[in-house]
């Protein structure tokens, strides 16, 4: 399956990456999907299939992704619809908050008198 | 298996017949946040351990309805498995290796409880049992075709067994009525499949409509057989057991009929094959069906992985 950080980047394992479609032969496009297991629990990303229209990936998602009992809820989101970090700029984005402790909680000390903080 | 592990499962007839709800200690599914569990619905083995206990038997009449309902689920799974590797897209084949494994499931459980008649189980029926001892009727082994004549084939059988496994849900037979309450929401999703790819045939392409109509022309011939009643269907309708055929037809008819002028297609207009399934008379094809189901069976009895 692909990762989750990029949905679009690329098609399944195995099957090349750059497709010129012919007019008779348009490809079935990409969706992503999210299960929900049981109890309250929320939708979680499962993976990604292909299909050519909403209802048709609800239900592979079905076939492919409950067999074994494991959801109650299916989301599909067409793959193009989500936008995505750039995996390339992990740093930029997401190392800035490291080493910022006063951004926790647990940085500061209670101060005298305070109850139930 | 020893009976003692599996005595949660099945306390007489009561708890069988509920399907999802009630046994309890296996597999209710909130033992844990994250454990999947199988569920706890009705299986071919519990039928089995029921069978091996003494505490279900059928009657000659009803094991023999049971075979030719049994019958035609194996043939039909068995038709279908050929497309494992073979669909159009690797999510169509998963659903149909899916649909096939859902309808091997219910052969099983038929042909278990049938075969508790005879002394046979459900290996002895599938696997030792010559053609003219088939009960399917011909519709199953119609060959797969395209995928448009698989199409039209699920599309056919699966109303069919919906609205017969609907009504078997309320037999006298309190087994039969277990099988087809469990089979019956597995078919209803069959019946989804079926008619979602028969609305996007007959409106995707020029190819696509012509094929699907072929679909139909090829397998319409093979509609009434499934709504024959003879004296056996009459003697289990008068017992409460089960339905006659003929009784089926009138919501069969209603609702492919709405689906095919949803698809802007019309009931193919083509003369009926004479059947004779339910009797062990067939077509040409399910001899070459039970060669390759039965081959490895009779060459090796007994064998297991």
């Amino acid at each position: 399956m692909i990762p989750n950080d990029s949905p679009t980047s690329q098609a399944r394992p195995g099957t090349p990456v750059v497709v010129a479609p012919t007019p008779e032969e348009t490809p079935w496009s990409l969706w992503e999907v999210f299960v929900r297991s049981s109890r309250g629990l929320s939708h979680v990303h499962a993976g990604s299939l292909h299909a050519p229209d909403a209802a048709m990936a609800l239900r592979n998602a079905r076939d492919l992704y409950t067999r074994r009992n494991e959801g109650v809820s299916i989301w599909v989101v067409p793959a193009e619809a989500i936008s995505s970090s750039d995996p390339d700029s992990k740093g930029s984005f997401f190392e800035s908050p490291q080493g910022k402790d006063y951004r926790h909680a647990t940085y500061y000390t209670k101060s005298e008198g305070v109850k139930h903080l | 298996m020893t009976d003692k592990a599996t005595d949660f499962a099945i306390e007489g007839h009561g708890d069988i017949s509920v399907g999802v709800s009630g046994a309890g200690a296996s597999g209710d599914g909130s033992a844990s946040a994250t454990r999947i569990t199988p569920g706890n619905a009705l299986r071919p083995e519990d039928i089995a351990l029921e069978i091996r206990r003494g505490q279900v038997k059928p009657s000659d009449d009803v094991a023999e309805f049971a075979l030719r309902i049994g019958d035609d689920a194996l043939i039909l799974a068995q038709r279908l498995g050929h497309w494992i590797s073979r669909a159009p897209e690797l999510e169509e084949d998963v659903a149909l290796g899916n649909i096939a494994l859902d309808q091997l499931g219910h052969a099983r459980s038929f042909l278990t409880y049938a075969g508790a008649a005879w002394g046979k189980s459900e290996d002895d029926l599938a696997y030792f049992r010559s053609e003219p001892e088939f009960r399917s009727a011909h519709l199953v082994e119609q060959p797969n075709g395209d995928f448009a004549v698989t199409i039209a084939r699920q599309f056919v059988v699966s109303y069919y067994q919906y609205e017969l496994y609907r009504r078997l849900t309320e037999s006298t037979d309190a087994t039969l009525a277990a099988i087809s309450a469990k089979a019956v929401k597995e078919v209803d999703y069959h019946r989804d499949h079926s008619a979602q790819w028969v609305l996007r045939l007959a409106g995707g392409t020029e190819e696509s409509r012509a094929r699907m109509i072929q679909g139909f022309q090829l397998i319409w011939p093979y509609v009434d057989e499934l709504f024959e009643d003879d004296e056996l269907t009459t003697r289990l309708a008068e017992s409460g057991a089960a339905v006659e055929p003929s009784s089926l037809r009138g919501d069969f008819d209603r609702l492919t009929g709405e689906v095919l002028a949803e698809a802007g297609l019309d009931i193919p207009k083509v003369p009926q094959a004479l059947g004779g399934g339910r009797r062990g008379k067939h077509s040409e094809f399910l001899g070459y069906v039970l060669a390759e189901m039965q081959v490895l069976a009779r060459e090796h009895p007994g064998a297991s992985w």
